[in-house]
């Protein structure tokens, strides 16, 4: 009776739920499996379509007033509730900040392992669920295999792209559970004074570290990057030390896959690499250069960026005509 | 509080992309360091009436990690040092925290940090509130004790949450919440005096199954560093820009538009 079998999804972010459902069908095919997302929330039964188009076989559809914002505790039970009935043998979390609380407690109410935050998943030729993660700040990957079921990982925005829909079947069961209670009480919610730039989004991103030395040169940065039709990011110390920015790009800020990154006066700690090893190609300019940001990058320029940016920006100016 | 790999100080054998770890030096998890810095900032608020604990779990001596959080400003210091927790998980350290914590007495408020500098797992505080029932917070970036409850902000994706939680509660807090205080020599010489308590699995009565892990870690390598480094060289800036925009428009990565 102990057999457990199936690929299940669950997010409380609709998108990221189908990111990870490319993945999920890939797994859930290898394995001869079935695949199922746990729909959760209020008033949300027209998302089971979508989910059955992007690749699921079934939808386990909890419906009620008191899901209809994401909280910790109804959410835990639901899912829960759910995981002990029907013993998948994968769930594949969202890893949201709210979402990878969830994964915890579901693990440890399960008294099962987590893989936190994969960039990658697998099944090895053992047959074993492998999860990699970036880990020791950016200086490693990690492959995870787990030793008891269900194998509960987490999968960060992004990770996997959606795939293209199509017109399939798929069943939509309906279900009744009991939910607990919030231990908490959310007395406000407003909207995170951010950037409007989503650097995530981002094709293009131009950098700036500490090679930049007054907040008003970044203007540099944002001719070359209109020249692009990009956005422009900071490295960590550029916001924690210097305060000219809340945000940055970096293994603890935005994780981002553009595919141009320009590196400008960035030396290359292993944490800010982390956060960019996905571009697809990163040029770096900087005036050390023994600066470790060129050993990571596919194009070197070792100069002063006060003029390599604007000859850049002009240059491209004429070759894009 | 987690003793931590200093990350920035780790070194690669390039050859074989394994981690020297077993030579880098230690230091208390950053994000830890603000969880305690947040507590000792609570006690001064309060004025009277208001305990710190601080509590670690290792394999190995964490002595000086302990002394400097009783010098920032703990009241005293609990470790558990056993050699089996080489190899323990996130569920096992919950564990071992939990029936130490149970061990410790009553309290209002666990504050630990959001993730570790080095494992960067995030999993340990939700996975201690599972263990011991509490309400939990996490992401706090603001917080403040107001009667029996704590309220906190957090920041998530796209909002940020001000929410409240009756004591005792868990809250787990990222690096903008505040910037530790350095302490000064005179703290320092004022805390050798404060006790530190050091258990082992025996004294808590754990379960050795308990502290098996559910995870494998089947290998940690060096990323692979899969870049062209093309240095563009030239006699003026201008060749320079020249041929970097040329390069960039062959990759493909810049559009006519």
């Amino acid at each position: 009776m102990s057999e457990f079998k199936g690929v299940w999804v669950f997010s409380e972010m609709q998108d990221l739920m189908l990111e990870m459902l490319t993945k999920a069908r890939e797994i859930a095919d290898k394995r001869q499996s079935e695949l199922a997302a746990v729909l959760v929330g209020f008033n949300v039964q027209d998302r089971a379509d979508e989910l059955i188009k992007y690749g699921v076989d079934k939808v386990y559809l909890v419906d009620n007033q008191t899901l209809e914002h994401f909280r910790l505790e109804p959410y835990l039970s639901v899912l829960h509730n759910l995981v002990v009935s029907y013993k998948p043998e994968i769930v594949m979390i969202g890893s949201t900040r709210n979402g990878k609380a969830l994964a915890a407690r579901l693990a440890t109410r399960l008294d099962v392992g987590v893989a936190p935050d994969c960039n990658g998943l697998s099944v090895d030729e053992q047959g074993r669920l492998i999860g990699e993660r970036i880990t020791y700040g950016g200086n490693a990957v990690a492959k995870i295999a787990f030793r008891v079921k269900p194998c509960v990982v987490t999968v960060p925005s992004r990770v996997f792209e959606k795939s293209e829909p199509k017109e399939r079947d798929g069943q939509l069961v309906r279900l009744d559970v009991k939910i607990d209670e919030s231990k908490t009480e959310v007395v406000d919610v407003k909207p995170l004074e951010t950037s409007s730039v989503r650097l995530e989004d981002a094709d293009v991103i131009v950098s700036c570290g500490r090679g930049l030395e007054k907040k008003e040169d970044k203007v540099l940065l944002d001719e070359l990057a209109n020249v692009l039709g990009g956005v422009v990011g900071n490295t960590r110390p550029l916001a924690e030390d210097r305060k000219w920015f809340t945000e940055w790009v970096g293994l603890s800020g935005h994780k981002v896959k553009p595919k141009l990154y320009i590196a400008c006066g960035i030396s290359g700690v292993i944490q800010h690499v982390a956060g960019i090893r996905d571009a697809k190609v990163i040029v770096a300019v900087n005036k050390d250069e023994n600066a470790p940001i060129f050993e990571v990058a596919d194009y070197g320029v070792v100069g002063n960026l006060y003029e390599i940016l604007p000859a850049l920006k002009e240059a491209l100016k004429r070759q894009l005509q | 509080m987690k003793q931590a790999v200093d990350v920035s100080q780790l070194k690669i054998d390039s050859a074989t992309r394994q981690l020297l770890v077993a030579g880098a030096p230690k230091k208390i998890s950053d994000f830890d360091k603000n969880a305690l810095e947040e507590a000792i900032r609570i006690k001064e608020k309060l004025s009277g009436g208001v305990e710190i604990f601080t509590l670690t779990v290792t394999a190995e001596d964490a002595k000086a990690v302990l002394r400097e959080a009783l010098a920032m400003g703990a009241d005293k210091a609990y470790v558990v040092n056993d050699a089996s927790f080489k190899n323990i998980d996130t569920l096992g350290t919950a564990y071992v925290l939990a029936h130490a914590i149970k061990k410790i007495g009553t309290f209002d408020l666990i504050l630990c940090g959001e993730t570790s500098l080095d494992s960067f797992s995030g999993l340990v505080g939700a996975r201690l509130a599972e263990l011991l029932g509490l309400p939990q917070i996490g992401y706090v970036r603001k917080l403040s004790v107001e009667g029996e409850a704590v309220v906190a902000e957090r920041t998530l994706e796209n909002v940020v949450e001000t929410v409240k939680a009756k004591f005792p509660a868990l809250v787990s807090v990222t690096r903008e919440i505040n910037q530790p205080r350095i302490p000064s020599l005179m703290m320092i010489m004022k805390a050798s005096k404060k006790e530190i308590v050091s258990w082992t699995v025996a004294d808590l009565g754990l379960q050795m199954e308990k502290l098996a892990a559910k995870i494998d870690v089947v290998e940690v390598l060096a990323p692979k560093t899969e870049r062209k480094k093309i240095k563009i060289t030239g006699e003026n800036v201008q060749e320079i820009a020249d041929k970097l925009a040329k390069a960039l428009l062959q990759e493909g990565v810049v559009g006519r538009r």
